[in-house]
């Protein structure tokens, strides 16, 4: 056969092949995309068929949780895991306003007793100087299990199964899961005493060891003790139960004790926090065997706990997985709540069985725009709002009241709006030479920058009036705030029509000359003032303009400001040593006492000569005074005059520029139920309820494939192709050209 | 070719050393050790004594390259930087910071990184290859300006702004992936499509221009005249001669990052939730976790001298004159 022939033959069958390839492969296609097309999953849907009407909350998150270890974590986005999974004696009740604390694993709310030096008990209304000890005597529910665990696994001859395993034991076995068996037992009081001895262990670092070593009688001497345990053995397995602890002491199955130096009425608070949340003893010693923390197969990743949720699926690289607890003992929706509530059918399920969804499915969404897209899409059930979004999602009313969009109120989506305990401000450095100091000239300068400061501006442009202008230390919410006239900076503000009015700049110009600096010039020196605002630097792209607002501000007295920007590191190395001269701070509650913000203030607390919080290293020996009374008072008309004063002197010395108290905002879909944020209460998932088939059917609606633009390209395409093709067959059958010859 | 290998290991291992003399200095000129424990153990309530104990615990106790306390080897030895960075060498990259097992997160993070990596790796290069040969075939005429203009103009743009197009057009407004997410198995597919769709696209400008150039040199050489002269068709020249004998500048941009492959894409695997390797390092740096940051680094430089030696390698194969002594 000629050789022309051959290929030619051969060329045939392999486009022939190719063609019959090519058609295989569209018919494939069209076949999924009628199959897709007739399904009733949308073909966006991120989350498997089979959940798409299952009972399951969709929510994200940003960064990956550092510890789930109840004696480690201390952020935000740890407790929103570690909240759901570990059950402390107490919880704040979840809709009442004020916050109320409540009991959780505690059958009752703790039994206080103080006592003198001796021993001796006194009377509940001891002055405070009296008590030399307190006791807080916690009586459990009974019958509370813990989740299922191979920690408590146990074979048919009792014995526990995976608690001595031998070398070669975990072959295979890469996660939790890897473990066969699993098994429970009841919650006891030595539990929660085993948890407090936690705290003292140095391998864990617990972040308020060093605060609780100053309450709970011999925790510092435990942490000495198990310190040179763990100099031998740095990760191993320590018998806490050998190590007694005189401030926390199991004195019945169900009861125990915890005993703290002096008053401290604040420590109630603590105990609705994961660290003191009941850890059994089988968890730590399943963990410490060897080979599983090379696996990382540890309690800071692996939580054990008593509540509604376990963590069935940790991988916070993806997603993280919340499932019902079964053995989760009853607890019902709270049966009142604050007035209103019942309006917005916030107590429609009173009494029902808590929790009401069977798994709540964390996804890492770094990104905002995704995020934001997704949750438009249907496919995450809440969502806060950036500053990107706001716009799409809100219009602010003429006296900032906020309302949806009218796109989002299409879509059923429902806004809730609430005061976070917290507050961002401006400190003044009191050590500082020209800022700082209690003398006239130095309260009249830091008036004047108060004055200039226009936070109403701030909260307008930057937050997109998530925001209430600060009146001082206390946020709203917290005993001993106060609103209205009686609530407002004297310094600061007017009190004109029923409203808190900012003192116009010329006041603020007039104290800045009192000061030295008229029209911003050191009248010693005949040099205009300088002054330095410290800041963290942050990629946010709205940091620049950030800062030149404030230097505007500054710039409205005349005054030059330099801003500083470092690194978050340096900057509080310069907060530690006292450097800085103007800072940015701020300050989430701990708990919803005044106390935890006016110690911000406290002289005993100052950062650069005790290592406090308080920043601005103020120190008032009239308002310490004031504080050590106020902070042992139960809260009453005695305290609030205190706490009047406090901030009072506050107000006079003006050791911060009061900043404001962040609102936060949050859209929920019109299949969420009993939503109520409650900034406080980190345990809200179990109260939550939600629509799945609502939720089906809408994403189905929201979710429908767009393929025209598919067929518009494919048209495009050819447009360009077609060329191609006519100057392909042109080249190919052009004769070849001649030579000049 | 043996020798010349093991000539190349050993004149990794001073690379080596200087990477990880570099990563340590310049770590540790923006973070002191204080720094590092203060980033593990929170903001709030953290005292003097349990950042010393931590550090103490986690070996930031000692100097960072000297130890005047010590005497002999031990004043070198007896530091951070030796402490830190011995055991990499055996590729125990021990626990970070916060921890967790590095070896095995490297393990688990590789395969979602690949997964990612190698479809956008070996579509982009045959879509590159064939962009740039069809260019080159229909040089001198509209097209080939058009099709330069068109890939001046797609390198021009950012490849996060194809990212979001992406993300807006197939996943939101034409609801035909998610938007973002990963999931493994087969189910991995329909969170890869636009990732990888977008990898492609926005590596297409680059590439082909890069490809083109090196077909065009190859365009002009007597070999081709000889192949036309024999009467073969033009589409013929291009893909069998043309396109082996370019095949050695490729391997050299190619063969090169092979390894690096799994260490991921940074951004890719940021915007689209891609659980990988690419935002294992940027979270260890926001994080300051130094232990991750230097197994990373030094993971990435071990890949980089292995793709430089197999891209030497392969010049063998595709060059028979080339011989690696």
């Amino acid at each position: 056969m000629p050789q022309g022939v051959r290929r030619a033959r051969v060329t045939g069958a392999v486009r022939g092949a190719v063609r019959g390839y090519g058609i295989r492969v569209l018919c494939a296609l069209l076949v999924a995309v009628a199959l897709g097309g007739c399904g009733k999953t949308p073909w966006n849907d991120p989350y498997p068929a089979a959940d798409a009407r299952a009972n399951v909350l969709y929510a994200a998150f940003s960064e990956r949780p550092k510890h789930l270890d109840p004696a480690r974590a201390y952020s935000a986005n740890e407790y929103e895991f570690i909240a759901q999974i570990y059950e402390p004696p107490l919880q704040y009740q979840y809709l009442d306003r004020p916050y109320r604390l409540v009991p959780l694993s505690a059958a009752a709310m703790p039994e206080v007793t103080y006592l003198d030096a001796h021993g001796r008990a006194l009377a509940p209304g001891a002055p405070a100087r009296r008590i030399a000890y307190t006791v807080y005597r916690i009586r459990i529910r009974r019958g509370i299990r813990y989740q299922p665990h191979p920690c408590f696994a146990r074979g048919p001859d009792g014995r526990p199964l995976y608690l001595d395993l031998k070398p070669g034991a975990l072959a295979g076995i890469r996660t939790l899961s890897g473990f066969r068996h699993t098994g429970t037992r009841e919650l006891t009081a030595a539990d929660f005493v085993y948890e407090i001895k936690r705290l003292a262990d140095p391998r864990l670092h617990s972040p308020i060891f060093g605060l609780m070593s100053g309450y709970i009688v011999g925790l510092k001497g435990l942490e000495r003790r198990l310190a040179k345990v763990r100099r031998d053995d740095p990760h191993g397995y320590i018998d806490l139960s050998r190590y007694p602890l005189a401030g926390a002491r199991v004195t019945g199955r169900y009861t125990y004790e915890i005993t703290i130096r002096g008053k401290y009425p604040q420590f109630r608070y603590w105990l609705a926090m994961p660290f003191f949340a009941p850890v059994p003893p089988e968890a730590d010693r399943f963990y410490a065997q060897p080979g599983m923390a090379r696996r990382n197969i540890t309690l800071d990743w692996y939580p054990v706990g008593t509540g509604p949720y376990m963590l069935t699926e940790n991988n916070p690289n993806r997603r993280m997985v919340l499932s019902r607890n079964p053995n989760f003992h009853p607890e019902t929706y709270p049966r009142h709540g604050a007035p209103g509530d019942a309006a917005q059918g916030l107590l429609k399920d009173a009494g029902r069985r808590l929790p009401f969804v069977d798994r709540v499915v964390f996804s890492l969404e770094k990104e905002s725009i995704p995020y934001w897209n997704k949750f438009l899409q249907g496919y995450y059930d809440m969502s806060g709002i950036s500053s990107d979004s706001f716009d799409q999602a809100v219009q602010m009313g003429a006296q900032g009241q906020a309302r949806l969009t009218p796109a989002m109120r299409a879509k059923g989506i429902r806004l809730r709006t609430s005061v976070v305990p917290a507050i961002y401000y401006m400190g003044f450095n009191m050590l500082d030479p020209v800022v700082g100091g209690y003398d006239a000239r130095a309260r009249a300068l830091r008036r004047a920058i108060s004055i200039a400061v226009d936070e109403e501006e701030y909260i307008a442009i930057f937050r997109n009036g998530r925001g209430i202008p600060a009146q001082g230390p206390i946020p709203p919410g917290i005993f001993g705030y106060r609103s209205g006239r009686a609530g407002i900076d004297p310094y600061v503000y007017d009190w004109v029509d029923g409203h808190a009015r900012r003192k116009p700049i010329a006041a603020a110009r007039a104290l800045l000359a009192r000061a030295g600096y008229p029209g911003g010039v050191d009248r010693r020196t005949g040099e205009p003032l300088t002054l330095y605002l410290d800041v963290a630097s942050s990629s946010g792209p709205d940091q620049q303009a950030l800062l030149d607002w404030y230097r505007k501000q500054f710039e409205k007295l005349g005054v030059q400001l330099v801003v500083r920007s470092t690194f978050y590191n340096r900057f509080q190395d310069k907060m530690r040593k006292g450097t800085e001269q103007i800072f940015l701070w701020g300050w989430n509650a701990d708990y919803p006492d005044p106390e935890n913000f006016l110690f911000l203030l406290y002289g005993p607390n100052g950062k650069v000569r005790h290592g406090g919080e308080n920043a601005a290293n103020y120190d008032n020996p009239e308002f310490d005074r004031l504080f050590d009374r106020m902070k042992d008072m139960a809260d009453g008309p005695e305290r609030l005059a205190i706490i009047d004063r406090m901030v009072a002197i506050a107000d006079r010395d003006a050791p911060w520029v009061w900043g404001f108290y962040p609102k936060e905002f949050r859209l929920y879909q019109a299949w969420d139920h009993n939503v109520k944020p409650n900034p406080m209460a980190n345990n809200s998932l179990k109260y939550l309820r939600i629509d799945p088939d609502l939720r089906a059917r809408l994403r189905a609606r929201w979710n429908r494939p767009v393929l025209w633009p598919l067929l518009a390209m494919a048209g495009l395409g050819l447009l360009f192709i077609a060329p191609a093709v006519i100057t392909y067959r042109r080249k190919e059958h052009r004769p070849p050209r001649r030579g000049p010859d | 070719m043996l020798a010349y290998i093991v000539r190349r290991i050993l004149y990794a291992i001073p690379i080596l050393i200087g990477v990880n003399v570099i990563t340590f200095a310049l770590f540790f000129a923006v973070n002191t050790p204080n720094d590092v424990a203060r980033m593990q153990l929170g903001v709030k309530r953290v005292t003097p004594q349990a950042i010393e104990e931590w550090k103490r615990e986690h070996g930031y106790d000692k100097p960072l390259f000297y130890n005047a306390a010590r005497s002999g080897l031990a004043r070198l030895t007896d530091t951070i930087f030796f402490q830190k960075s011995v055991r990499l060498f055996a590729f125990d990259f021990g626990r970070s910071d916060s921890g967790r097992d590095i070896g095995a997160d490297i393990r688990q993070r590789m395969w979602p990184s690949l997964a990612i990596a190698v479809p956008v790796f070996i579509v982009g290069l045959l879509t590159n290859i064939t962009m740039a040969l069809l260019i080159v075939f229909f040089r001198a005429t509209y097209l080939e300006v058009s099709a330069v203009v068109l890939t001046v103009v797609m390198m021009s743009i950012s490849s996060l702004f194809y990212i979001i197009a992406g993300q807006f057009l197939i996943g939101k407004l034409m609801h035909l992936v998610p938007i973002s997410g990963y999931s493994g198995g087969l189910s991995a597919f329909k969170f890869l499509v636009l990732p990888v769709a977008v990898g492609v696209i926005s590596g297409i400008g680059s590439g082909t221009r890069w490809y083109r150039t090196i077909f065009l040199e190859e365009f002009g050489k007597d070999y081709v005249r000889t192949a036309r002269a024999k009467g073969l068709s033009e589409l013929r020249v291009l893909f069998r001669h043309v396109l082996k004998n370019g095949m050695v500048p490729i391997l050299t941009g190619a063969v090169v990052i092979l390894p690096l492959l799994f260490t991921g894409n940074l951004i890719l695997e940021s915007f689209f939730g891609i659980p990988g390797l690419g935002s294992y390092t940027i979270d260890a740096i926001q994080g300051q976790d130094f232990a991750i940051v230097r197994s990373m680094v030094f993971l990435g430089s071990v890949f980089y001298i292995v793709g430089l030696l197999l891209t030497d390698i392969s010049y063998t194969l595709v060059d028979p004159r080339i011989r690696l002594r």
